[in-house]
């Protein structure tokens, strides 16, 4: 899926899933994301690398924290930067997405960062928008969210440098996380040296086996010496029909308290993609504890979302150079 | 066809500019800045020669990759080192410090970064090589040596235990 993303010299055009990505792709996006994050320590927060380029955020579904650093990582790159809230926009009053798509295209718009509840979403937009526009998934349906896999293993690394010697445990609604499966193709791609997923079997997609991951049904054998631990949300608009029994007993069973937190390493960090639900997937004192990196992710949200801006709008230009 | 700049030619230049910086900003207790990656080697190297009580804070660098005028040309520069201003710039006095000066667009790139970090007082541009190709209103006020060159000829900057300076020519690009 997805060879579209890539130009014919192997630069991002498009973003859409890590799923055939490289290494060294992976590394140069954590690696740019780098060299963007102390432009946010500067007095003025902003470059003009990406000065006149008009960037819509074309948002299906409601987001506040992926659609707002999103934004500001345009701003920060001087980028013009255009909010639609479909679901109160005019596919409401009968256009269709394709119609939507042209109207903007024919503002002269330069980036499309989508996300909708569909699955497969961003994909059907990038293979239908114009050759000088470029589109980044910001998550679709139960598919893939690249951008927040990358700044989870852009946290990863920050705190742990070598993805080869670490045990990562991802915790949670594997089943209908976008996150998780992103997550674990970054994680496979960067080599790390074993990937746990822990969730309930109702929670769990049944092709799980092929994903290269160790399945545990219980949090106590599941954390034991882990280096990173992932909670998930528990998504509840996401459920059709019994697959938990109650929100506190999810707690007591695959909720990170101090207690579960304290079978991984003494160092191990806590991540979360937020929005946190508090005594559903994480004890209030794990969140807010000195393991937690939770908002560090955010920060580095917008470091990584300029990385991948630049990026793909840059091999555009290189592409306009070669056809010139 | 190349010709090159030994170190011992290169150290000439420098303690030449060193001088000159004495002699026109010695008074100011200047800023030194170097853009990556010639330009710090050779601010590295003025900053041995003047001794850093000369200046009034440790040396700040720049990358202007994100500044240049050519992203819609040719995209992304492939490394980029992050900028680090060890001070804040608001009515200082800057030395401004590049390997080569060409055209004249690296730095006006410099000049736009620096006043994304504040207001200086002045900005004193220094350069080991002015060679000729301007292509904007740009000047240097303290040159170590200043050169003609043809469109085909370049002349770079490498750090190789020791600073060294090639001329080269390409053939007929």
């Amino acid at each position: 899926m997805s060879s579209g993303q890539l130009t014919d010299n192997g630069q991002l055009r498009h973003f859409l899933t890590i799923e055939g990505l490289k290494r060294p792709l992976l590394t140069e996006i954590m690696d740019r994301a780098e060299q963007f994050s102390s432009i946010s320590h500067q007095q003025v927060k902003k470059v003009p690398l990406l000065r006149g380029k008009t960037i819509v955020n074309l948002f299906f579904e409601n987001s506040t924290r992926t659609r707002t650093t999103f934004e500001l990582a345009a701003k920060r790159l001087s980028a013009d930067v255009i909010n639609l809230n479909i679901s109160t926009s005019a596919t409401s009053k009968g256009e269709s997405l394709l119609d939507t798509l042209h109207n903007l295209e024919a503002m002269h718009s330069d980036m499309f960062v989508v996300r909708h509840a569909q699955s497969g979403a961003a994909e059907f937009i990038a293979q239908h928008v114009a050759p000088h526009v470029s589109v980044i998934n910001a998550g679709d349906g139960c598919h893939a969210h690249p951008t927040q896999a990358m700044l989870d293993m852009f946290t990863i690394r920050r705190h742990k440098q070598h993805f080869p010697n670490l045990r990562v445990a991802i915790v949670g609604d594997i089943l209908h996380s976008r996150v998780a499966r992103s997550q674990i193709q970054a994680l496979a791609t960067l080599g790390v040296g074993e990937i746990r997923v822990i969730a309930p079997k109702t929670l769990l997609p049944s092709d799980c086996q092929t994903l290269g991951v160790h399945v545990y049904h219980d949090m106590e054998a599941g954390l034991k010496d882990v280096d990173v631990i992932i909670m998930l949300r528990l998504q509840l608009e996401r459920m059709e029909g019994a697959l938990l029994p109650s929100a506190r007993e999810y707690f007591d069973c695959y909720g990170l308290s101090e207690e579960k937190l304290a079978l991984a390493k003494p160092d191990a960090i806590v991540m979360h993609p937020g929005p946190i639900n508090r005594g559903v997937e994480i004890a209030s004192a794990v969140a807010d504890g000195p393991q937690s990196v939770i908002l560090e992710q955010v920060t580095h949200g917008i470091a990584v979302r300029m990385a991948v801006m630049s990026m793909t709008l840059g091999s555009q230009s290189e592409q306009q150079e070669v056809v010139a | 066809m190349t010709t090159s700049f030994s170190q011992a030619d290169i150290q000439v230049l420098l303690n030449q500019m060193a001088e000159d910086i004495r002699q026109q900003i010695g008074d100011r207790k200047p800023l030194l800045v170097g853009i990556h990656t010639g330009g710090v080697w050779v601010a590295e190297q003025l900053l041995e020669i003047l001794g850093s009580d000369f200046f009034d804070a440790p040396l700040g660098t720049l990358d202007i990759a994100y500044y240049r005028d050519d992203f819609t040309r040719i995209g992304m520069h492939p490394q980029v080192q992050p900028s680090d201003l060890p001070f804040n710039v608001d009515d200082r006095h800057l030395l401004l410090i590049d390997d080569v000066l060409h055209s004249g667009r690296t730095i006006r790139a410099a000049l736009n970064e620096i006043f994304d970090y504040g207001r200086p007082a002045s900005v004193t541009l220094g350069v080991l090589i002015k060679r000729n190709g301007r292509e904007l209103p740009i000047q240097a006020d303290i040159i170590g040596k200043s050169i003609n060159l043809t469109e085909q000829q370049h002349i770079k900057l490498s750090n190789d235990n020791g600073l060294h300076l090639e001329l080269t020519t390409n053939g007929g690009e």
